[in-house]
């Protein structure tokens, strides 16, 4: 018989250890159920008070007319909605497509070389740069020059804000694409260019676009980098050589003021943009459901 | 070291692929060292070894799949009909094109079953839609998934089973009409009956192509080749009738590996 059989009577051996690993166990379940609930607690206020105050300053006027002065009766944000919505979707038009293809030479052609490395390098301290710095740097290159705030100037800042985020998805994207992959399209006799258009790229679709998505995502609420940039404009304006009204910087102008209709209207505002924001996130996470 | 050879029945073929003095380096790392073999046409060649022979590396030679990575260098000749692949001038493109490769794991592509069977004609053929549908069926057909798949062409590749995978990727590599096909280990992620069916498969394509095949499975190759070639540390050691091979091999390292006692 081996010596380190257990006789019967200790059959019961394991009960300590099994206890206390379980109590610990237990202990460890218990923190991590409340630092969530910490998290989630904010979380929920944040958007019951959005909601709450939100929906109070809503009205139909909010879509149809444009800011009004303070102390007015009427009024609503439709310059800053129409601004927010084409600064945001001409500055993603705008860096996408830089975006995809720097992010397709980092994963397909210079995952080594030395220009790969300094681009991968610059394109994460872009993508960690505040992006006041962002706004900035636009203020002093644009809109010093051109002595004028301009919608220009605002797509610009925002383009500088996309463009890493989806450099970066691209290329993480396209390096979860396993080598044979790209392989069996070269067997095949295809050119390298091909094999990306039409299998690398396209079976890194869906997170590209959910990368995308997370940008514009981001953009759609920033504030500091059109502060120096679009302004702010109170009229309805589509002339992107003037300053341009925009969400961000309207909510924070009417937030700071001492006006009951200008408080009421940047909560809508701040309700509108969350909606806006979560619907994007929504759309992103089901897209890359689907495809996986 | 050289290369121990029965003149037996390779003397009477017509030879599809002449490797001469092959020397492969990965980096500073020489994993083929001075292979000579020739590949006969419309015949099954078995390449089988211990892992890290360098029989996979030298199928991948035959491509020039090497290419792909700058760290990767082949010295020597591998001739095709008479022309050196690695030094022509000839664009790799078409090289590959003429030289299929079927993979270890199935790749489908992120497409239809159709569009995956039309990828590789459409880089080198403008067809009508009709004569395409043609090509597709044709491929299918070789690739015994026709029955399978007719109903559902437009579905995804991915959408397959693993075996059906991999014989839509061999439906791929046939579409093309390639000369040679490279199979490496084609089988290993399959099922016994999947692999059943792709070794009939590859009984079959003799008729029309040259095949070889590198394998782990030693009955595999026994099965479905007509010669097999016995690889060691990047060396060539024995290459010959299979037959002669498996039955009478002149190497002792050989006998070593095929009955088990080493590998």
């Amino acid at each position: 018989m081996s010596t380190t059989a257990i006789p019967p009577d200790r059959a019961d051996y394991r009960l300590p250890l099994h206890r206390r690993r379980k109590l610990v166990n237990a202990i460890a379940l218990a923190l991590s159920l409340a630092a969530m609930a910490f998290g989630l607690v904010w979380l929920i206020w944040i958007l019951w008070d959005t909601l709450l105050l939100g929906v109070k300053g809503l009205a139909f006027a909010t879509f149809t007319e444009s800011t009004p002065p303070p102390n007015a009766e009427e009024g609503g944000l439709a310059n800053a909605i129409v601004g927010s919505l084409i600064m945001v979707t001409a500055a993603t038009a705008l860096a996408t497509p830089v975006g995809i293809l720097a992010g397709i030479y980092l994963a397909e052609y210079g995952r080594r070389g030395w220009l790969g490395q300094v681009t991968r390098f610059i394109n994460d301290i872009l993508l960690s740069a505040p992006s006041i710095v962002i706004g900035l740097f636009v203020y002093a290159v644009v809109v010093a020059q051109t002595r004028t705030f301009s919608g220009y100037a605002g797509v610009l800042a925002l383009a500088l804000i996309v463009v890493p985020v989806v450099v970066r998805t691209t290329e993480n994207m396209l390096a979860l694409i396993p080598d044979t992959l790209r392989e069996a399209a070269v067997a095949l006799g295809a050119p390298k260019w091909v094999m990306i258009m039409r299998v690398t790229l396209k079976a890194a679709r869906a997170g590209v676009v959910t990368g995308v998505l997370l940008a514009l995502a981001r953009i759609a609420g920033e504030t500091a980098p059109l502060l120096f940039t679009a302004l702010s404009n109170q009229f309805f304006s589509l002339d992107f050589g003037q300053p341009m009204a925009n969400l961000p910087v309207t909510i924070f102008k009417f937030a700071m003021s001492p006006f009951t209709n200008w408080q009421e209207l940047a909560w809508a505002g701040v309700f509108l943009i969350t909606l806006g924001v979560l619907a994007l996130n929504i759309l992103a996470r089901v897209l890359f459901r689907q495809k996986n | 070291m050289e290369t121990a050879s029965h003149t037996t029945s390779l003397a009477k073929e017509r030879i599809k692929m002449d490797v001469q003095n092959l020397n492969f380096y990965y980096g500073k790392f020489q994993a083929l060292k001075s292979i000579t073999l020739r590949i006969p046409e419309k015949k099954v060649t078995a390449f089988i070894g211990p892992s890290g022979c360098g029989k996979s590396t030298l199928l991948r030679v035959f491509n020039r799949m090497f290419e792909l990575y700058p760290e990767q260098r082949a010295e020597g000749e591998v001739k095709v009909d008479g022309e050196n692949i690695l030094t022509s001038k000839e664009d790799v493109a078409l090289v590959r094109a003429k030289i299929g490769m079927i993979f270890q794991k199935p790749t489908p592509f992120p497409m239809s079953i159709y569009d995956n069977i039309a990828f590789g004609v459409r880089l080198f053929e403008s067809l009508s839609r009709s004569a395409m549908d043609d090509r597709v069926e044709w491929a299918l057909k070789k690739a015994a998934l026709w029955n399978e798949a007719k109903d559902k062409l437009g579905q995804s590749g991915t959408s397959l089973s693993g075996g059906q995978q991999q014989r839509l990727c061999i439906a791929r590599g046939i579409a093309v009409k390639p000369e040679i096909i490279l199979f490496d280990e084609p089988c290993s992620a399959l099922d016994p009956i999947s692999t059943a069916k792709i070794e009939e498969l590859i009984d079959e394509l003799k008729h029309d192509y040259t095949v070889a095949i590198v394998t782990h499975n030693m009955q595999q190759a026994a099965r479905v080749s007509d010669y097999t070639a016995y690889m060691y540390l990047g060396e060539m050691i024995e290459f010959g009738d299979t037959d002669q091979i498996f039955v009478k091999p002149a190497r002792k390292e050989t006998e070593d590996y095929i009955t088990g006692r080493f590998g």
